[in-house]
């Protein structure tokens, strides 16, 4: 594992210990759950037990009459006020507590504001409702048959269909394979699974009756977009709402959306008169919010016979459940997915791709996917090494003769994307000797001649990193762009806000590295604010790992207009002309005579004194900025997994990962490869125990972490990382984000040296020791049913 | 967070106490022991008792002994306890082979070797390693003690014969020269509960098997044990094949359920396999030759 000292703290980029962490070590971050507020209520929500059933009727009276219960919302309570529905963030409606139907195992029905927690969950035992069961969709593959049962009556639907769409050009794609020497083809699935934060979503509603000001504490990881969706849903003006999101306790995508508990909560406090406490269980989290991926993916693959890669051709089966609820750009229904040409040089790619409703949760794209890159990468990887495995090719050689070489940058693609920069050659070159990989592959083979079972498995991503441009990419037609401001204090002390919110990724760390970089500066004396929206500019927020691209960005230009501003200060103070000030870390001196300077701090002090400043400049050192970025960021990288198969179990040990990233300029590399630990983690966790199973009536398999799986320390061998560094061209500090690319990209390594040890094709994730022994005696499992 | 139902707390002060709260309480009141098993389930509202009888405070009962050629596990001693007691690993190495892979080092520390047995979850591991050692469970009650066999102490998945006012005190397992054990789990995870686990106490005489015990666990096998196999076992030369057929009439003849963890023919292969790979290293640990 590679460390690096982090004792000193640099005046701009490098490790330093993360400033956040002596908080929350200590145990005293300040997460929802431990904000009290005078007279706060607390709420619970009775959910249900049926993945689809009508509902005849609601009795809450027994409820009402508990002496410590202060309100109980139904579905009538919200069509009342016009609430009882939502928008998503894909254009559909979600029902906030149901009013008709209930779609999914775990969907809301009623809402209860208690003296206390205990009181609240109590009364949900008292509230009476009479179901009448519908049979369920549950497997996708059959969403669409005639005779299958009508989720979305209330959009007057006739069938489970909810779009179709395509990228690529068909006719090209056709004409590549039908003139192909070699073709593949592999089923695919990338099972459902949830981001399962260790902090659960919650939200504290509080409506000031005197003032009329709605304040809502929240899990929140875009403040500013709930802010606009609470003044458009509930009609409240948005200058009288205030959203915090204090320390939020892991995001993954899971905090993105507006959960129909938050605007319960919200009118708990409106009937109330008194703030109210809602924060979801475990079950519940796992249940009814944000899950990820569920693609049923077909792909092909056409190449030459001396392994030239020719194109790739995608049919997907998206399961969205039962409210189309994902979080995306509204253009796109399947988010990014269209970069599944990966990092390969093909001349033609075509997918198309098609969403249906089942009586799941909704949600979707959460859990660092960066936008469905997820499954785009683990189709491309996955189909190279059935490809290399059909023809006897090296997967590694297969790969690296086939990558986009460093000239072709910045590159396009079949699929329309522009690549920025990356020399994938070279990752590639130096993962495969980290790893050692020929000697690798001699050992394999002198343990398969004992007939031990060990594989190697390799994966190249490119991953697309921080939405926009605002004219492609919007969420609810909001743009996604991203606002910072930055003022220095008299003394030199500066204050940095901004609309992205961290989750855990360090943010007070690296953004106060980012102004120290640009004004030379110690990060020490940068506050960085968050998640108040009272208090930053607005923007769309931390996720698809735009925090560094976009925000990053909006810090390091923000930083620059200060120190233009700084250079007048300067020049006022040591009268001389701007243009003959040159900025040397921290201080401006006077060019030819670097005895004559001013330090940041005198400056920002002379900016607030009496100092006369030059006609037409205002005081004060501060500026704002608003970042479109031109493009998408294209990080790269090159995974090895090893791994070893008992036979007789199927148990598989990952014995080493050998990570190669390059997500252009890092700027504190400790923070990056800590990024790159908890996605490594999480590509295992992917591979070989997590999946949200459902059996034929939609029952939830995965409701607690005793059916959950989650990776620990033990499955996961000491990382082994390295790293190529290819700053971004268009980033104003070739900084390309990292947060999702180890998640990406790790999946299919593992899987791919799974299968390479039991000389499988294909088997789908996750491949526990039942899903191995089955595959090894050519029998896999479907794992998003229920395993019979 | 999930929350309990509203309950009663009483704290008992010695195993007489204990069953007259028992007593005195009803059928709606339970012991707390580790509290691994019963609160989950209460706050998952699956088990709502009306009163919970503390017995922590029961030092008499955690204790670990080497007495009369038994060794005797008080019913309170914690996974974490019996993991680290260089007696009952000495005799009985299985004993270190399966706590180290039940749950995960915070469970062990505060759960119950006797909240485990009582529990009756149709997947606990040491109910498959008592099973194996043939061990003998001492019941205290209103009118004294008995004990019963391991092999008769579960009637059903989550039901024993501990009745409402009665308390498990002890585990014996009685201490026997030439003897060899090991315990094998597969999980799909750290700290998982059992896909399959199989366990092996092997007595030798030469190369011949003497005396042995099989357990199994989370493969619905009858009482926890294999009979079958064991009888096939007894006397037989304790040969690789032997071992092989022996797991293949313990898989024969238990019962495995499909759940995520596993389909039925996938858990049915375990009981065999595991159970040859757990005879082999008993008998490798009989012949001296594996700590
Ligand atoms: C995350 C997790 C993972 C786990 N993994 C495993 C695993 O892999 N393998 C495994 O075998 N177990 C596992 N367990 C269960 C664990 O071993 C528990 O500790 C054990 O099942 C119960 O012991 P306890 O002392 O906590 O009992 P409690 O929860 O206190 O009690 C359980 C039941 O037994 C009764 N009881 C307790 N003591 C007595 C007594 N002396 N006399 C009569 N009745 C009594 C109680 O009234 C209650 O009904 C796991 C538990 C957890 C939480």
């Amino acid at each position: 594992m590679t460390t690096h000292a982090a004792a000193s703290t640099p005046l701009g980029f490098g490790s330093m210990r993360r400033k956040e962490d002596a908080r929350f070590l200590r145990g005293a971050g300040r997460y929802l759950d431990d904000i009290v507020l005078p007279g706060m209520l607390h709420a619970a929500i009775l959910r249900s037990p049926y993945a689809h059933a009508r509902i005849v009727s609601v009795d809450t009276s027994a409820a009402e009459a508990h002496p410590k219960v202060e309100a109980v919302i139904t579905g009538e309570t919200l069509a009342g006020l016009g609430l009882a529905w939502m928008p998503t963030l894909s254009h559909d409606v979600q029902a906030v507590l149901a009013t008709d139907k209930v779609r999914f195992q775990g969907q809301e029905v009623a809402f209860v504001v208690a003296e206390d927690r205990y009181a609240a969950r109590d009364a949900l035992g008292l509230i009476e409702v009479e179901y009448e069961p519908l049979p369920a969709v549950v497997d996708a593959t059959h969403a669409l048959d005639p005779d299958a049962p009508v989720i979305r009556d209330d959009l007057h639907r006739t069938d489970n269909h909810i779009f179709d769409w395509e990228a690529g050009d068909a006719a090209a794609t056709d004409e590549v394979f039908s003139r192909a020497d070699v073709v593949a083809e592999c089923d695919l699935l990338y099972p459902r699974s949830h981001p399962a934060p260790m902090e659960t979503c919650g939200s504290i509603a509080s409506m000031d009756p005197v003032s009329g000001k709605l304040t809502v504490h929240t899990t929140t990881q875009a403040p500013h977009a709930h802010r606009t969706v609470y003044a458009l849903v509930a009609g409240i003006p948005e200058h009288k709402i205030q959203v915090i999101a204090p320390d939020i306790g892991g995001g993954f995508g899971n905090k993105v959306g507006i959960y129909p508990g938050y605007v319960c909560a919200v009118v708990g406090s409106i009937v109330t008169g008194r703030p109210v406490k809602w924060v979801e269980d475990r079950s519940e989290n796992l249940m009814s919010t944000s899950f990820a991926r569920d693609y049923h993916m077909h792909g092909e693959i056409a190449a030459t016979k001396d392994g030239t890669l020719l194109g790739v051709r995608v049919k997907v089966l998206a399961d969205h459940g039962a409210f189309n609820g994902t979080a995306q750009p509204s253009k796109l229904p399947a988010g990014l997915f269209h970069v599944f040409s990966g990092s390969y040089d093909l001349r033609a790619a075509h997918c198309s791709v098609t969403g249906v409703y089942t009586n799941k949760c909704p949600g979707g794209v959460a859990y660092a996917c960066s936008f469905r890159i997820t499954e785009a990468v683990y189709l491309i990887e996955r189909l190279v090494d059935v490809l290399a495995r059909d023809q006897g090719w090296d997967p590694a050689e297969l790969r690296m003769k086939n990558l986009i070489r460093p000239e072709q940058f910045p590159y396009r693609t079949a699929l329309g994307w522009e690549y920025d920069s990356g020399n994938y050659p070279k990752t590639l070159r130096t993962a495969l000797d980290l790893a050692g990989y020929a000697e690798l592959r001699r050992e394999q083979a002198e343990k398969r001649a004992r007939g031990e079972l060990m594989g190697i498995g390799v994966s190249f991503f490119t991953e697309a990193v921080g939405a926009g441009p605002r004219k492609h990419m919007d969420i609810l037609g909001l743009g996604m762009a991203d606002g910072a401001e930055l003022r220095v204090h008299p003394t030199g002390k500066a204050v940095l806000r901004l609309s992205c919110m961290t989750q855990g990724q360090g943010h007070q760390t690296t953004f106060a590295q980012i102004v120290a970089e640009e004004l030379g500066i110690s990060p020490d004396d940068v506050e960085v604010v968050q998640g108040d929206t009272d208090q930053t500019p607005f923007g769309l927020g931390t996720y698809g790992s735009r925090s560094t691209p976009v925000s990053g960005a909006a810090t390091a230009l923000v930083a620059r207009k200060v120190r233009e501003r700084a250079r007048i200060v300067a020049s006022a103070m040591l009268e001389v002309a701007p243009s003959d000030l040159e900025f040397v870390k921290g201080r401006f001196e006077v060019r030819g005579d670097p005895a004559a300077s001013a330090s940041m701090a005198e400056i920002a002090m002379a900016a607030h004194s009496a100092l006369e400043l030059p006609e037409g400049v205002e005081g004060h050192l501060d500026a704002t900025c608003v970042y479109n970025p031109p493009n998408l960021t294209y990080p790269c990288g090159a995974y090895v997994c090893v791994v070893d198969v008992d036979p007789g179990t199927g148990q598989v040990t990952v014995r080493r990962f050998v990570a190669v990233d390059d997500c252009g300029v890092r700027i504190n590399p400790m923070v990056v490869e800590g990024q790159i630990h908890g996605g490594l983690a999480d590509g295992i966790g992917m591979a070989l125990m997590e999946a949200l199973a459902f059996d034929p009536d939609g029952n939830h398999l995965g409701a607690s972490f005793m059916d959950y799986l989650l990776p620990t320390a033990l499955e996961c061998p000491s990382w082994e990382l390295g790293e190529t560094v290819t700053p971004s061209p268009h980033h104003p500090i070739g900084a390309k984000g990292v947060g999702e690319s180890a998640t990406v990209g790790s999946p299919p390594a593992v899987v791919n040296a799974v299968l390479d040890a039991i000389g499988v094709r294909h088997a789908d994730m996750p491949l526990t020791p039942a899903q191995v022994w089955r595959a090894m005696q050519g029998r896999p499992l479907r794992t998003d049913l229920s395993v019979t | 967070m999930q929350v309990p139902a509203q309950f009663e707390y009483e704290r008992a002060t010695s195993v007489a106490h204990a069953v007259a709260l028992l007593q005195r309480y009803g059928p709606e009141s339970r012991l707390l022991a580790g509290g691994h098993s019963l609160i989950p389930m209460m706050k998952l509202r699956l088990a709502n008792p009306e009163t919970l009888i503390d017995i922590n405070g029961l030092d008499e009962l955690r204790t670990i002994s080497l007495e009369g050629g038994e060794l005797r596990l008080g019913a309170l001693v914690r996974h974490a306890e019996l993991m680290a007691s260089a007696v009952a690993g000495e005799h009985f190495p299985m004993f270190r082979d399966a706590e180290r892979v039940i749950a995960d080092p915070v469970v062990r520390n505060r759960g119950t070797v006797g909240g485990s047995l009582c529990q009756a979850d149709p997947n606990e591991d040491l109910s498959a390693v008592f099973t194996a050692l043939r061990a003998v469970a001492v019941i205290e009650g209103v009118d004294g003690r008995r004990t019963v066999p391991v092999r008769e102490f579960h009637v059903g998945p989550y039901q024993t014969v501990v009745g409402d006012t009665e308390i498990l005190v002890e585990i014996r397992v009685s201490v026997r020269p030439g003897g060899g054990s090991a315990y094998t789990k597969v999980e799909r995870r750290a700290g998982d509960w059992a896909v399959a686990a199989a366990g092996a106490a092997l007595w030798l005489e030469g190369e011949r098997v003497a005396d042995v015990g099989l357990g199994l666990t989370a493969v619905g096998a009858d009482h926890f044990g294999a009979p079958q196999a064991e009888e096939f076992l007894r006397g037989a030369p304790a040969t690789e094949e032997n071992f092989a057929e022996a797991g293949r009439i313990a898989a024969e003849h238990c019962r495995p359920v499909a759940d995520q963890r596993g389909p039925e023919d996938y858990k049915r292969h375990l009981a065999g396999e595991l159970t040859a790979r757990s005879l082999r290293r008993a008998a490798a640990r009989a012949r001296g030759r594996e700590a």
